[in-house]
C-alpha cells in the first residue's frame, strides 16, 4: 500500500497536500484499492464555493461501492480535476498525483494538526484490516 | 406390484397440493435426516429452532384441501365480481392482451419465475425486454433516460419529487413542491404521504394562478389531465425553470403516440403507467409504471436500469446499471428504497409496443381518440357540455337534460362505471376495447335515443387532427425491434427467444438466499387471468367487487394468524413499501401519543439496504447497531444505543431469522429492551418461510411485520417483480393502516395512501390465497419444516467444501445458509463460483450479502433431494476445479472459473486457446448432458457499462 509520506490523512480515507495555503485533496491508495475500478466521481461543490472541515464534497464509485468524501480540511474551492469525469480510473492509477479531486484555499491550516501523518495512517489501516 | 391406500383414505380427492409443493419424497425426507444427524423432524425443528420463540399450540387455520376444490372456490368467489364496462379512467384503462403476449409470457412460467436479472449473462431475455421498454419510454415521453420500471403512476409521481428535492442547488433551502390540482386524486394523496415525513410541503392547486413560491423545488402536472383537457403547458414550465424549479409531467403512454411528448414543452422528469399496453387492470395491479428524466439527472434515478455493455468476447451484453444509486449498495443514501420493481409487466407492455409497432400503436390512440370525439358531439348535440380544451381519449361532462345521477343510474342498468365527480359533472374515458355498441350504451345512459345516434355520420364530421401545438412530429420507436414481428408467428418466435436466453425455475433450482425461489404452482396462477379478477377497475362500486372484499377480508385474517397480528394492510405492493408503510404507521402511532420527537431508527449493521433506505423516507434518523461474529445482533450495544437515545427512539428494525440465516435466541430480550426504551418493534418479514407454524412475530416482541407474498406466500418473482408487502400490525397500530381517497379502507386514524391503489396489486392475492388454502395446516408447517431441512442438508453436505458461516446455538442453520470463500479468494472469487455454476446450469445463491465474498444458498422446501444433490455436487465440482488452481495443476490466469461461464459460440469456436478441455468447459458434469443451459453471453464487463451508459435498445450494427 503506497502511503506517501509528504502527505496527511483521514479517517475516511482521503488525503491532503498543504502548499502555503492552497490543500490539494484526493482518496488515498487503499481506498481505490477497497472501491476498484472506479467508474465515477463526482464533486458536488462548484468553483468559489466554501465547505466547512468533515463535509461531503463529493463521491467515488465503482460499480459494487460508491463512497462519499469528505473535505479533510475547511475552505473555498478554487479548481475542481476534470480529467475525472473522463477518465475516473486515474482514481486506480495514480491516487495521489492526477486524480486529485479538489484544490481549496484553506482557511485555518491549524485544521490540519487532527489529521494523522503517514505512519498514523498506516497503523490505523493495519488495525481497520484486522 | 403398487400399493393402494385404504378404503377411507381413498375416499378423499387425490388432487392433494401438499406433496406437490413439497420436493423430497418420504424417502428422501428420511434419508436427509440421517445425513443431517437427526432422528426426525421433530428433532431437527427442536434443535433449529429456540425455544424461546415458539408458539403454544397450533395456527387457527383450516386443513389442506385439493386443487381443484380451491379453483372452485375461486371461480366462485369471481363470479362475484361484477365485470361492468370501466370507463372511469383516472389512470386505468382496459385493455386488449394480445393473447400471444398473455399465453406465453404471462401464463408461462418461463417469464414469471426468474429472479431480478442480477446474474445478467443468464438473464439476457428479460434484459432485453427490459431494454425494449426503456427505449419505449424514452422515445414517447421525450426524454434522455428511463428507468424499468415504478411499483405504480403514484409512488412514481412521489419519486419524481424527491429527485426533484435531490437535485437542487447544495445549499438550496427550497422545500415546496407545487401539484397541478388536475392531477389523478391517489397521485395527489400519496405524494402528501411521502412528503410529510421529508419535511416537504406540497401546494395543490391550479397551475395557471401558481405564482411561484420562492422555495418551490418542483412542480406536477398531469398530462392528459384527470378531466381529460390537453392543455399547453411550455409557458407554465418555462416559468418553473425560470424559478430554479423542475418540471414533472405525469402522461398517458398511449396518448404520447399522437401528442407532442413532453420533453418537447420543457419537462425534467416524466412519469406514469404502462398498464394499458396490454396489461389487465387487475383491481389496480400489478402494472409497471415508467420514470423517465433528462441526462442531468441520471444519478437522481431511483430503480432498475437496464444498460448495455459488452462481454468478454466484445459482443454486445445487457445488464443492471448504476447500481450504486440503489439500496443494496447506498442504504440510507439510496436515491429510494425501491428494489422489486414490475418486470413482468413491463416485459408484457414492452412486448405490446413491439407486436403493434408505432404504426399499430398509433392506430389504437387515434382510434380511441376518434371514438372520444363521438362521443363528445353526440353528448354535446343532447346539451351536455363537456371539455373546452382538445381532449384524447376522456370527457368531463357537466349537467344537461338528465341530472348525473340519473345518468349513473341508467349506466349502471347498462353495466357500465362511470367516474362521479360528485359535483354533478361525472367522467367518461374510453380505451382500446371500446365498440360502437358501448357509444350507443353511453348515448343512451344520457338519455339519448339510440335510434338518433349515427356515428358513423358524426365521424364524418369531428376533427381528430390536433392543432400544431398540440400534434406528435416526432418519431418513436424507430428501433428495428418495434418493427419486425408483425405477425403472430414471428411474434411468439421472438418471445419464445428470448426466454431461452433466462435460466428459470423450468430450468433448475434457483438457491438465492433471502429470496425463496419456492414453487409457483400453476393452480395458485390460473386465477388471476381470469375476467372476474383481472378486468375490474381499482375504484369500481365495492357493490360489484363481493368476490374481491371476500378475498381480502380471508386474506388479511390468515396473514394476521399467521404473523399472530390484529389487523393487516393490503396495500403496500412491494416488501420496500410494506416497510415505508410499517414504519409510517410506528411513527403516527408515536405522533398520536404527543412523541413528535422519537424519530430515530435502530438498525443492526447486517440488514438488508432497503431497511435504512425505507427509514430514511419515513423521516427516521438512522443509528447502526453492531453485530458480532456470527451475524447476530450485539445486545450490549442494542441495549446501549436503545438507552442513549431512549428519549428519541421511534423503532427497531430486524430481520428475524437474521439475514444471515440465524433464529438469534436473543430477539425476546431484544424486543423488551427496545419496549422499555419506548420505542416499536419493525420486523423485516423477509425470512418469513423459516417461521409458519413455528412462531409468529407477535407474540415474540414485534409490533409490526411486513410479509413478501413474492417469498413466502408464492407469489413468483417475475423476474424481478411483481412483489407485494402486506403489513400486520398489532392491536394499537391498527388505527394506523393507510386509506385512500376512494374507497374505504385502513384504520380510523389511518396515515394517507402509500399506493395508487387501495389494495395495492390485488389480482395476484389469489395466489397466496389458495396456497395457503392448498397447504392448509398442518401444510404450512409442513413446509417450515422441509424449508429447515434443505438448507441443514446443504449445510452438511457442503460444510468440508467450503465451511458454513453461521449457525445457530445447536449447531443448526435456519432456512438458508451461507458459505465461506473468501479463504480461496487469491485463486477464486464468490463472483467466480456465481459464474461456474451457470455452466453447470444453475443459477447462483446470493453472492456477497449479507457478508461480502461469501455466497448464500436457499434451498425452499420445493426441491426435491435429487435437484439440491445435483446442486450440492456441482459446488464439490467447483471446489476442486479451485484446489487444481491452489495445487498447481490449473493456470491461475486461464481456467475454467476465470473463464465462466462458456458460450455454445466459444466451445465451438475453430480456435480454443485454454488448457482445459471444451467438455470441461461445458459438460463439466454428466447430468448436463440431459439438461444443458447455454448462457447467451461470455463474462459481462460491469465497468464498462458503467462508464459507457447506454440504456436504450442496441443499435442493430452492434452485433455484426
Amino acid at each position: 500500500m503506497n502511503i506517501p509520506e509528504d502527505l496527511r490523512y483521514t479517517k475516511n480515507d482521503e488525503w491532503i497536500r498543504l502548499e502555503g495555503d492552497v490543500a490539494t485533496v484526493g482518496v488515498t491508495d487503499y481506498a481505490q484499492d477497497q472501491l476498484s475500478d472506479v467508474v465515477y466521481v463526482e464533486v458536488s461543490l462548484s468553483q468559489g464555493e466554501s465547505g466547512a472541515k468533515g463535509e461531503t464534497f463529493g463521491a467515488v464509485e465503482s460499480v459494487k461501492a460508491a463512497s462519499d468524501v469528505y473535505l479533510p480540511v475547511g475552505g473555498e474551492v478554487l479548481e475542481i480535476n476534470d480529467l475525472l469525469e473522463e477518465t475516473p480510473e486515474l482514481v486506480n492509477t495514480d491516487p495521489y498525483g492526477d486524480a486529485w479531486m479538489v484544490k481549496i484555499r484553506v482557511s485555518d491550516t491549524a485544521e490540519l494538526d487532527d489529521l494523522m501523518n503517514a505512519a498514523a495512517y498506516e497503523a490505523y489501516l493495519q488495525e481497520r484490516d484486522h | 406390484m403398487l400399493t393402494v391406500n385404504s378404503n377411507q383414505s381413498l375416499l378423499a380427492p387425490t388432487d392433494q397440493f401438499v406433496h406437490r409443493h413439497l420436493g423430497p419424497r418420504p424417502e428422501d425426507v428420511q434419508a436427509m435426516l440421517e445425513f443431517v444427524g437427526v432422528d426426525s423432524m421433530e428433532d431437527l425443528v427442536d434443535q433449529a429452532i429456540p425455544e424461546v420463540i415458539r408458539m403454544e399450540g397450533r395456527m387457527d387455520l383450516p386443513a389442506a384441501r385439493a386443487e381443484s376444490d380451491v379453483l372452485e372456490e375461486l371461480r366462485e368467489m369471481a363470479s362475484r365480481n361484477r365485470v361492468f364496462r370501466s370507463f372511469i379512467g383516472m389512470g386505468y384503462y382496459d385493455t386488449i392482451t394480445p393473447p400471444v403476449i398473455q399465453r406465453n409470457i404471462l401464463e408461462n412460467p418461463g417469464w414469471y419465475t426468474q429472479y431480478t436479472p442480477y446474474q445478467a449473462e443468464i438473464a439476457q431475455g428479460r434484459l432485453e425486454a427490459l431494454l425494449n421498454f426503456q427505449t419505449m419510454v424514452t422515445d414517447l415521453t421525450g426524454m434522455d433516460i428511463a428507468n424499468a420500471s415504478m411499483l405504480d403512476e403514484s409512488t412514481a409521481a412521489a419519486e419524481a419529487m424527491t429527485l426533484c428535492h435531490r437535485s437542487m442547488p447544495r445549499k438550496s433551502n427550497a422545500n415546496i413542491f407545487f401539484v397541478s390540482e388536475r392531477c389523478f386524486p391517489q397521485t395527489i394523496e400519496v405524494i402528501r404521504t411521502r412528503a410529510e415525513p421529508l419535511g416537504i410541503e406540497v401546494l395543490v392547486g391550479d397551475h395557471e394562478q401558481y405564482n411561484f413560491a420562492e422555495e418551490t423545488f418542483g412542480v406536477l402536472l398531469q398530462y392528459p389531465t384527470a378531466d381529460g383537457d390537453i392543455v399547453d403547458y411550455e409557458g407554465f414550465a418555462a416559468r418553473a425553470h425560470e424559478h430554479g424549479a423542475l418540471v414533472c409531467v405525469a402522461a398517458d403512454l398511449l396518448a404520447l403516440t399522437l401528442l407532442r411528448s413532453p420533453g418537447e414543452f420543457g419537462a425534467d422528469v416524466v412519469v406514469g403507467n404502462t398498464q394499458r399496453f396490454g396489461v389487465p387492470m387487475g383491481f389496480g395491479g400489478p402494472h409497471a409504471a415508467y420514470m423517465a428524466c433528462l441526462d442531468d439527472y441520471k444519478r437522481q434515478l431511483p430503480g432498475r436500469l437496464a444498460g448495455v455493455s459488452v462481454d468478454n468476447q466484445g459482443r454486445p451484453a445487457i445488464r443492471l446499471a448504476l447500481q450504486t444509486r440503489e439500496q443494496h449498495i447506498r442504504r440510507d443514501r439510496a436515491t429510494s428504497n425501491i428494489c422489486t420493481a414490475q418486470v413482468l409487466l413491463a416485459v408484457m407492455a414492452s412486448m405490446y409496443a413491439v407486436y403493434h409497432g408505432p404504426e399499430g400503436l398509433t392506430e389504437i390512440a387515434a382510434r380511441v381518440h376518434l371514438l372520444t370525439e363521438i362521443l363528445r358531439k353526440a353528448l354535446a348535440d343532447l346539451g351536455y357540455s363537456n371539455n373546452t380544451l382538445p381532449v384524447f381519449d376522456t370527457l368531463r361532462v357537466h349537467s344537461g337534460p338528465l341530472t348525473s345521477e340519473k345518468v349513473l343510474e341508467n349506466a349502471r342498468e347498462r353495466e357500465i362505471n362511470l367516474f362521479d365527480y360528485g359535483d354533478g359533472s361525472l367522467g367518461i374515458s374510453l380505451d382500446e376495447t371500446v365498440r360502437l355498441e358501448d357509444l350507443f350504451l353511453l348515448y343512451e345512459a344520457f338519455g339519448g335515443d339510440a335510434g338518433d345516434f349515427d356515428p358513423e355520420l358524426i365521424a364524418n364530421v369531428v376533427e381528430r387532427q390536433y392543432p400544431d401545438l398540440h400534434a406528435r412530429k416526432t418519431a418513436f420507436l424507430t428501433h428495428p425491434v418495434f418493427h419486425a414481428y408483425r405477425s403472430e408467428t414471428e411474434m411468439l418466435r421472438y418471445i419464445i427467444r428470448l426466454q431461452r436466453r433466462d435460466l428459470s425455475l423450468t430450468h433448475s433450482m434457483i438457491p438465492l438466499g433471502s429470496c425463496t425461489m419456492k414453487l409457483n404452482a400453476t393452480a395458485e396462477m390460473y386465477p388471476i387471468t381470469w375476467p372476474g379478477f383481472g378486468h375490474l377497475h381499482p375504484f369500481a362500486p365495492v357493490d360489484q367487487t363481493e368476490g374481491y372484499q371476500e378475498l381480502f377480508r380471508e386474506l388479511e385474517s390468515q396473514l394476521a394468524e399467521i404473523t399472530g397480528f390484529a389487523a393487516t394492510s393490503l396495500q403496500p405492493n412491494a416488501g420496500s413499501q410494506g416497510e415505508y408503510t410499517g414504519l409510517l404507521a410506528i411513527r403516527a402511532y408515536h405522533h398520536s401519543r404527543g412523541d413528535h420527537q422519537r424519530d430515530v431508527c435502530l438498525i443492526p449493521a447486517s440488514a438488508h439496504g432497503t431497511n435504512p433506505a425505507s427509514a430514511v423516507m419515513a423521516g427516521l434518523k438512522v443509528v447502526v447497531v453492531d453485530t458480532d461474529d456470527h451475524g447476530n445482533i450485539l445486545v450490549e450495544d442494542l441495549k446501549k444505543k436503545a438507552v442513549e437515545h431512549a428519549d428519541r427512539l421511534a423503532a427497531l428494525m430486524v430481520t428475524y431469522p437474521s439475514t444471515h440465516g440465524v433464529y438469534e435466541s436473543a430477539i425476546r430480550e431484544i424486543c423488551g429492551i427496545i419496549h422499555e426504551c419506548g420505542g416499536q418493534v419493525y420486523l423485516d418479514g423477509a425470512n418469513m418461510n423459516a417461521l409458519v407454524g413455528y412462531s409468529r412475530p407477535g407474540e415474540f416482541g414485534a409490533d409490526v411485520c411486513h410479509l413478501n407474498l413474492h417469498k413466502t406466500f408464492c407469489i413468483p418473482h417475475g423476474g424481478g417483480g411483481p412483489g407485494m408487502g402486506p403489513i400486520c400490525v398489532a392491536e394499537h397500530l391498527a388505527p394506523f393502516l393507510p386509506g385512500h381517497p376512494f374507497v374505504q379502507v385502513g384504520g380510523e386514524k389511518g396515515i394517507g395512501p402509500v399506493s395508487a391503489a387501495p389494495w395495492g396489486s390485488a389480482s395476484i392475492l389469489p395466489i397466496s390465497y389458495s396456497y395457503i388454502l392448498m397447504m392448509g395446516e398442518p401444510g404450512l408447517r409442513k413446509a417450515t419444516d422441509y424449508a429447515i431441512l434443505g438448507a441443514n442438508y446443504i449445510a452438511e453436505r457442503l460444510e468440508s467444501h467450503f465451511p458454513v458461516l453461521y449457525r445457530g446455538e445447536n449447531g443448526r442453520v435456519a432456512h438458508e445458509c451461507i458459505i465461506e470463500l473468501r479463504h480461496l479468494r487469491e485463486y477464486a472469487s464468490a463472483e467466480d463460483v456465481a459464474k461456474r455454476l451457470m455452466d453447470y446450469g444453475f443459477h447462483a445463491p446470493t453472492l456477497s450479502f449479507p457478508v461480502p465474498g461469501t455466497l448464500m444458498i436457499e434451498p425452499t422446501e420445493s426441491e426435491s433431494r435429487q435437484e439440491l444433490d445435483r446442486f450440492c455436487e456441482a459446488m464439490i465440482a467447483i471446489r476442486e476445479e479451485i484446489r487444481d488452481i491452489e495445487e498447481g495443476r490449473s493456470d491461475p490466469d486461464n481456467n475454467p472459473l476465470q473463464n465462466a461461464p462458456h458460450t455454445a459460440e466459444m466451445v465451438t469456436a475453430a480456435v480454443w486457446m485454454h488448457p482445459y478441455s471444451r467438455q470441461q468447459a461445458a459438460y463439466p458434469a454428466p447430468w448436463i448432458r440431459d439438461n444443458k443451459f447455454w448462457p447467451h453471453v461470455a463474462r459481462i464487463d460491469n465497468v464498462y457499462g458503467d462508464k459507457n451508459l447506454f440504456c436504450e435498445c442496441i443499435p442493430i450494427e452492434e452485433y455484426a
